[in-house]
């Protein structure tokens, strides 16, 4: 439980507040790109809406319940029941008034809806609960690289439930659903780390306190030219490290972490900590030796043999590679967990 | 009002009633009388309406602070989920038209009862029976799917989904049997002089909805049995492995459950209509649109759907239909409110318990209604779909709305149907509490989600880094919590209480011209004798007090 003393904290409150007013406008996060700024014009004119009908509404209820309230003696005056020109005229206007609302809101969900053609292409795996980006050259983040000031594609996909790829500070959201790819788009203008957040219920698991919650990333946006530098020492991982090394990078990578941990403690899947050479018991299967044949096909083929204690949920990785090697480099990394 | 207090059996006021005509559980249990069945239906809401609060505190006691406070993540998960199905459901769906509408529409109507009594029983039992089924729900597993039961994680988690679609299901049956039953008493059961334009308005708005509930539901009930069969039979529907498209669910899912959002507001509505042409002693205004707006809203409501999948992938020509409709079935609700406050014009505003309620109502709808302005526009929606925002709007809309429109039409028919009247004072009391902890509870959740929280978190610790602010937020909604449920336990003893100590109620405390108030309070076992005499519902100047009857009489040649 929480410590009540901090309720109390009148100066905690104040700095929240000031915190506010520092971080973007009163209702929305800083904006950092093209998207975010369609977004907010467009949030701007319907709260400006809002504000003046709703100060309408209820300053004439408040106005009426003063001058009108019940004194004794007096009674209701006599006044029509109904106004057609009146009521047509409050028909009219707010029909006008959403009109224009509803034309700004699709002008700018066709910008949101459109990428550019020349924008650069980045596709994007959801499962329960870590996304993983992928680049045309094949390399592979858990974080989401860009360049800034430049129009990016994102393909979205899941291997298992519907998640939704939601980037605050971008005022971009898509659903990344089983069985189709969607698109959404967004090109950068500020340099910095964003939050990436799951927006679609996604169910959670207690044993590892993983979930719809914890499916957080981020968008790292570089400064010209530094994107390309990245990508390309991303590209090497296999040759620029000793193959254990490149495993643990590609354990991080593929989002291994989220299902299997390296101390022994379990998750949805088994953890990967001392196994190598030991003797597995299956559900489905004949008990079998921990050896590279079967690490290859855990990975490849995960529910040909469901470790027993476990539920076979893992997806397949089959074509998730850059190469041979990098099956190569995680065997030696879970070998290397003694 | 306080002059009652001067005659010790008030007009009106009756000892042999509907209540006291026979005695015994089974005469209960087995009554075709609509009243009781109302009452029934009364009792069990508002336990249905105890549980679901009861998770809604949980879950944000959960929330004040971030990191574990007191729950499991699937236990956070199957609560938020118990909330809204219990609440959508089991509250507000049947609240106003079973519980309200059952013991109302007959006697405004001016009829003995509605038109099938038997069915109205059976409708009664089959909604115990669907919410047995979420109780077993409850103790067998739970359910972590939200009450909009996406797949395909419906299709793949391991609680108890099948059960809890088929509580749902017999649920819609009991709400398609109301449905069906208010029509056919609507057209078939009008006495003499009561034309469709006599109709008092929260008549209309149980007819649109009756409309909804019989058209709709059975889609709902499709679509549940189509899930259920997949979990059991592995048919390929939904699920994308067996073929199936999961979108499609939510396609069918919201064909429903949007215009059952109108189920859940229109009767409020009608109630509201009801409460502000009485207290402030006025003929409503614009009578024929706020009819005609109810009806509209029914219909239009049926072509929106697509506006819960603006981020689903759904194709932009989709999405700029159902923008554009949306739109659309948001100016009759714009009428009746302005029709409203005009009512209120040069009136003579009596601040009663329920009339209370139905100014907050203004105000809570008001801000429920202007905020679906961001979630109609396809712009904004993409930045605000699955956030706080959409759940700080919804609740405004079912709770500041149809809740207070409820708790509107309870203080206002209350000495109507038990005869006690209620402390005036404590009551209008809990109602400012209960409204000042709604938005406490729910203003700050608006700014959580325009900031970017999104909705069905177990934990925002990870958010913190970019958002500092949400800690706080939280902690001011969770706090608003617990003043709200406050309030409400405080009304409702002022309602209990009443039962034990209340004055009498005389046969018209408010003043109202509608037919319910020309019977005794509470009404007797056949409501009228003769067929009662039938005038313009809203004729408030031949309604007049009568300091020696302690009750409003009518006054003929006024």
């Amino acid at each position: 439980m929480m410590q009540m003393g901090e309720l109390h904290g009148g100066s905690r409150m104040l700095s929240a507040w000031e915190l506010l007013g520092q971080s973007g406008s009163f209702w929305l996060p800083p904006p950092a790109a093209t998207s975010a700024d369609v977004v907010d014009s467009v949030f701007q004119l319907i709260l400006a809406v809002c504000t003046v009908f709703f100060v309408l509404i209820v300053g004439l209820m408040v106005l009426f319940v003063i001058m009108y309230r019940r004194r004794d003696g007096v009674e209701a005056s006599d006044s029509p029941s109904h106004n057609t020109a009146l009521e047509i005229m409050w028909t009219a206007v707010p029909v006008a008034i959403s009109m224009v609302i509803f034309y700004y809101g699709f002008k700018g969900y066709l910008d949101l809806r459109t990428p550019p053609l020349n924008a650069y292409e980045v596709q994007v795996f959801a499962q329960k609960w870590s996304w993983t980006f992928q680049y045309p050259n094949g390399v592979v983040s858990e974080e989401l690289h860009v360049p800034v000031d430049r129009p990016v594609r994102v393909v979205l996909s899941s291997q298992d439930v519907i998640h939704s790829f939601f980037v605050p500070a971008f005022r971009i959201k898509m659903d990344a659903v089983p069985g189709r790819y969607n698109q959404t788009w967004f090109q950068a203008r500020t340099e910095g780390k964003f939050d990436i957040y799951c927006a679609e219920y996604c169910g959670s698991s207690d044993k590892d306190s993983q979930g719809h919650s914890s499916m957080l990333s981020k968008v790292v946006v570089h400064a010209p030219g530094e994107f390309e530098n990245w990508l390309e020492d991303q590209a090497n991982v296999v040759k620029r490290l000793p193959p254990a090394q490149a495993g643990e990078e590609l354990y991080k990578r593929y989002g291994c972490a989220a299902c299997h941990s390296t101390d022994g403690s379990a998750r949805t899947g088994p953890s990967f900590k001392g196994i190598w050479g030991e003797t597995h018991e299956f559900s489905n299967s004949t008990p079998t030796k921990v050896d590279e044949n079967y690490l290859r096909e855990s990975i490849l083929e995960p529910m040909k043999k469901i470790r027993s204690g476990f539920q076979g949920v893992m997806p397949t990785f089959q074509g998730r590679f850059k190469n041979d090697q990098e099956i190569r480099a995680i065997i030696e990394f879970i070998k290397s967990l003694k | 009002m306080a002059a009652a207090s001067s005659v010790a059996v008030p007009a009106g006021h009756a000892t042999d009633n509907y209540l006291t005509h026979t005695r015994g559980f089974l005469s209960w249990a087995l009554t075709l009388d609509h009243k009781r069945i109302g009452m029934m239906y009364l009792v069990s809401i508002m336990a249905s309406f105890l549980l679901g609060g009861i998770f809604a505190l949980l879950i944000r006691t959960e929330l004040i602070s971030p990191g574990r406070t007191m729950m499991q993540a699937s236990t956070y998960n199957q609560y938020f989920t118990l909330h809204g199905a219990v609440m959508t459901f089991l509250f507000i769906i049947p609240g106003i038209p079973a519980a309200l509408g059952n013991f109302v529409l007959p006697i405004m109507l001016g009829a003995k009862d509605v038109a099938f009594p038997r069915l109205n029983l059976a409708s009664f039992y089959l909604w115990l029976l669907g919410a047995v089924f979420f109780v077993v729900v409850l103790h067998t597993g739970g359910l972590d799917t939200g009450w909009t039961f996406y797949t395909p994680y419906s299709t793949t988690t391991s609680t108890q989904v099948t059960l809890a679609v088929t509580g749902a299901f017999i649920l819609g049956f009991s709400s398609i049997f109301t449905g069906v039953n208010f029509i056919a008493t609507i057209h078939m059961l009008r006495p003499p002089g009561m034309t469709w334009f006599r109709l008092p308005l929260f008549l209309w708005a149980l007819y649109a909805t009756a409309l909804v509930q019989v058209l709709a539901t059975p889609v709902l009930g499709i679509t549940l049995m189509l899930l259920a069969a997949e979990r059991l039979f592995g048919l390929g529907i939904f699920d994308p492995k067996l073929g199936g498209d999961p979108v499609l669910f939510q396609h069918f899912f919201w064909f429903y459950s949007h215009p059952a959002v109108y189920i859940m507001i229109l009767p409020g509505m009608g109630v509201i209509s009801e409460i502000i042409s009485v207290f402030s002693r006025k003929h409503i205004f614009g009578y024929k649109f706020i009819a005609m707006s109810s009806v509209a809203i029914a219909l239009i409501g049926f072509l929106v759907w697509g506006h819960h999948m603006f981020t689903s992938g759904q194709s932009r020509l989709a999405g700029m239909i159902f923008s554009g409709l949306t739109f659309a079935v948001a100016i009759p609700s714009a009428i009746k409110v302005f029709n409203w406050i005009s009512t209120m014009y040069k009136g003579s505003i009596y601040l009663t318990t329920p009339m209370w309620y139905a100014l907050e109502f203004l105000f809570l709808f008001g801000i429920g209604g202007l905020t679906g302005l961001f979630l109609g526009s396809l712009a904004t929606d993409v930045h605000l779909h699955d956030t706080y925002f959409i759940v700080a709007h919804f609740h405004y809309v079912m709770v500041g709305g149809t809740t207070f429109a409820f708790l509107a039409g309870l203080y206002y028919w209350w000495p109507k149907m038990t005869g006690c009247m209620y402390s005036q004072n404590w009551a209008s009391l809990a109602s400012v509490l209960t409204f000042i902890g709604f938005n406490l509870a729910f203003f700050p959740q608006f700014l959580l989600g325009s900031r970017g929280m999104p909705r069905r978190y177990y934990d925002y610790t990870g958010l913190l880094g970019e958002h500092p602010e949400f800690t706080h937020l939280h902690r001011v909604s969770t706090l608003g919590s617990y003043f709200l449920a406050i309030g409400l336990f405080m009304g409702l003893f002022c309602l209990i209480y009443s039962l034990f100590r209340g004055k009498p109620a005389p046969g018209n405390p408010w003043g109202g011209a509608t037919l319910e108030w020309q019977c005794s309070s509470p009404p007797p076992h056949d409501n009228f004798s003769s067929p009662p005499v039938v005038g313009d519902p809203y004729a408030m100047k031949n309604i007049k007090y009568d300091p020696k009857a302690g009750s409003y009489v009518k006054v003929e040649d006024a």
